[in-house]
């Protein structure tokens, strides 16, 4: 066992059951699915603001390519970036060495949803090479456009020509990809219950780790209808069932439930490990106890069993029964109050700290600023029924949600990276080029969005390919300028990804050595090597305290390891 | 290495395994709990349903119930065994188990034939064609449920097999209790599957 660092590429990187193998295996698949995300982002904005003919790179865009850039964009974001990186990387690579051990509780189960994870990538990259082209009808897949052109709806269709559609290949990753990740989920959880050290009590869990458990459970029991509803969906494609057909007593509205009641969750599943990292950081970089350890528990778990009664504001123009309505908006905005009394505990840790601004702080707190102040305010008034009717179809949704999941899965997933990059790669990252990165990155990212806000509320509806078509479509100067200051924008946040790249393989090779605990933190990983050996701790800890004993009044040192008597 | 195996940290208040296939049978669960609410409130919508719901055949439901609790009866006495470490036991207990899983699928493939017969098919394109669109859809959630509770039948069989021949050669005997575990767990949905699609009329 201890021969492992022996053995060569192929087996690191394709047949290792090292917890922190394998999360480098995700956080690489990840990487490379951003880069489609990335791109194809780039070309529905460049056709937004300048016109679909010559796109560098890409070249003319139908309007069909549109829609299935714009779909797949979306998915892939969040299934393929999101996912991995938030649940699957934080978990894999946190969980064994935060609590203390040195495995998963099921190393080959883990190894085993990574497969299905990569085939999932494969499966929806392979939808592009269909007769049909790769699926277009939104990430949401809202029947009965998904299913259209299939199934019952087209009688000269067969079950195989209904297999080899985008929309099967889409179906399929999104279920692969799901029990890849209910796989996790459960070997996350197993793990925190089971395989904690000596001494290491629930309350004395670093936050992400709580964070993490509670968004995989979360994950686990509100996925389960959507599975349902895509066995059905499918089966409308391939085979002509009329789950979801209105003229054979289906009910397309029963999608929407069924998606939704899974993709609000979804949203909290990305949210929590990102917001769990972020206390980490600012608790460190503060040289203070969290401040309502506890409390942001508690807070947390109130907020995930609320937002499983949530899901019907994503419906509020899909002609749902008003009076539902107004209580689904009431549960919406309720939710906002445990939110709150987070962000009061990251603010309160904040106050009076010795606030140490590294780069992973700046990430953390441009995350925390930018997800409260635009996307939970603009949150709680799409929250109402009365606004979102208004503004639903609009860019003000987008840049709200876009303020919601890019500052969760970006911000707090870079945050996360710069922190423990030197624990796992063992050294440590450039930090001139960091902070370029960060306000290349938190500046750009404003620029597209806050735009949109304002093109939203003057009415710009969303998916719609060509505005130039219709000259009562916003085609003012002011508007076309709102959108190309977006579209310029956006090119400069995905050039100044480039610095990361470089600075993350040039600092993997060649940077500075990583001491064991370079910013004196208090939390297991950092007691032992950079990186971690194979079985992580020898000999395994002792757990005395809770993890945010910083400037204990006690101490000589401003911080006092989880280990330290 | 040997003083690291000593100090490895467990809290083992319950065995992994365990733990893991509940959170499992949790996650399952609820899928079949959002099946079973789509199909709950179609059926309350249509009152045509109720009709076709009778063509369903409760003799030959009730007996694939039957055989299905006594196969978990079984799968308790092979959980007992292991618990005894009698691996002869466990090898007759675990094999009347999947016997039943066989006996299950078979009953299960002659009311499929029958209902395919009778013209009502998975798509219902038959039904819509002779002027029963609404009815045609009860159709799909019967195969739908009833084929997604059969492919479960399938795999924990062949779980249950390997798991024997681990007993069978001595080792893992707290796998039967895993096994059995899921095997309990396809007994139930089906538990809610039998009133549901074939009594409530």
């Amino acid at each position: 066992m201890d021969t492992h660092k022996k053995h060569g590429f192929w087996h690191r990187y394709f047949f290792s059951l090292d917890h922190k193998d394998i999360g480098f295996q995700y956080l690489l698949t990840a990487m490379f699915m951003a880069a489609f995300g990335g791109f194809f982002v780039y070309v529905f904005r460049y056709n937004l603001a300048f016109g679909p003919n010559d796109i560098p790179l890409y070249g003319d865009l139908a309007a069909k390519q549109y829609n299935q850039l714009v779909t797949n964009h979306g998915a892939i974001m969040i299934f393929w970036v999101g996912m991995p990186i938030l649940l699957a990387v934080i978990g894999n690579f946190l969980i064994p060495i935060m609590i203390g051990t040195d495995d998963m509780a099921f190393p080959t189960l883990n190894k085993i949803s990574y497969w299905v994870f990569l085939l999932s990538c494969f499966v929806l990259l392979a939808g592009f090479m269909m007769p049909t082209g790769a699926f277009g009808g939104g990430w949401t897949m809202y029947p009965p456009l998904s299913v259209s052109d299939f199934g019952y709806n087209n009688p000269n269709t067969t079950f195989w020509t209904n297999f080899f559609t985008g929309n099967t290949f889409f179906l399929l990753a999104v279920a692969l990809e799901f029990i890849s990740m209910l796989m996790g989920g459960i070997n996350f959880v197993v793990t925190t219950l089971n395989k904690r050290a000596k001494g290491m009590s629930l309350m004395r869990l670093p936050l992400v780790v709580w964070m993490v458990n509670i968004a995989n459970l979360l994950f686990m029991f509100s996925v389960g209808p959507l599975i349902a509803g895509a066995f059905m969906l499918l089966m409308d494609i391939l085979v002509g069932t009329g789950f979801f057909d209105a003229y054979r007593g289906g009910d397309p509205i029963l999608w929407q439930h069924l998606f939704w009641f899974f993709g609000h969750p979804e949203v909290y599943v990305l949210l929590l490990p990102s917001i769990g990292a972020v206390g980490e950081i600012i608790s460190t970089f503060s040289r203070k106890p969290l401040f309502g350890y506890k409390m942001v528990i508690l807070m947390v778990i109130i907020a995930a069993i609320l937002s499983l009664v949530v899901w019907a504001h994503h419906q509020f123009v899909s002609g749902i029964d008003p009076g539902a309505a107004n209580i689904f908006s009431l549960l919406t905005i309720i939710i906002s109050i445990p939110f709150a009394g987070m962000v009061l505990s990251y603010l309160g840790t904040l106050w009076k700290g010795n606030i140490r601004f590294e780069t992973p702080m700046l990430w953390a707190l441009g995350m925390l600023a930018t997800f409260t102040f635009f996307g939970g305010f603009t949150g709680l008034h799409l929250g109402s029924n009365v606004f979102d009717i208004y503004a639903h179809d609009t860019y003000f949704v987008i840049a709200h949600f876009h303020y919601t999941l890019f500052p969760t899965v970006f911000l707090g997933g870079f945050a996360a990276f710069y922190y423990w990059f030197p624990k796992f790669s063992g050294r440590m990252m450039n930090k001139t080029l960091g902070l370029i990165h960060f306000w290349g990155t938190f500046i750009f990212f404003n620029s597209i969005f806050i735009p949109l806000f304002w093109l939203g509320l003057q009415g710009q509806h969303r998916r719609i390919y060509n505005y130039s078509a219709w000259n009562d479509l916003l085609m003012q100067p002011e508007h076309i300028m709102a959108r190309q200051i977006a579209t310029v924008s956006l090119i400069f946040l995905l050039l100044f990804q480039f610095v990361f790249l470089f600075n993350f393989f040039y600092s993997i090779k060649k940077g500075k050595k990583a001491s064991k605990n370079p910013w004196e933190a208090n939390t297991l990983e950092w007691q032992t090597d950079s990186p971690p050996p194979h079985g992580n701790f020898d000999p395994y800890p002792v757990v005395q305290r809770w993890p945010y004993d910083y400037n204990h009044p006690e101490k000589e040192l401003d911080y006092c390891p989880q280990s330290e008597i | 290495m040997n003083t690291k195996q000593l100090l490895k940290p467990t809290m083992k208040d319950i065995p992994q395994g365990r733990l893991g296939m509940w959170l499992l049978i949790a996650g399952e669960f609820v899928i079949f709990g959002g099946l079973m609410v789509s199909y709950l409130l179609y059926r309350m919508r249509y009152e045509q349903w109720a009709e076709m719901a009778s063509h369903t055949n409760v003799i030959l439901g009730a007996i694939n119930t039957f055989v299905l609790l006594t196969s978990s009866y079984f799968v308790v006495k092979a959980h007992q065994a292991a618990q005894r470490k009698d691996s002869k036991k466990i090898t007759m207990y675990i094999s009347l188990t999947i016997l039943c899983a066989l006996i299950f699928l078979v009953v299960k493939i002659t009311e499929y034939s029958q209902k395919l017969h009778h013209g009502f098919t998975f798509s219902g394109k038959e039904l819509a064609a002779s002027g029963k669109a609404i009815e045609s859809s009860y159709w799909g959630f019967y195969f739908l449920m009833t084929g997604l509770h059969a492919t479960h039948v399938v795999v924990g069989a062949i779980v249950l097999f390997i798991v024997m021949q681990g007993a069978r050669k001595g080792k893992n005997y707290h796998r039967i209790e895993i096994a059995g575990l899921y095997w309990h767990m396809v007994d139930l949905i089906w538990i809610f599957l039998f009133p549901l699609l074939y009594i409530a009329h």
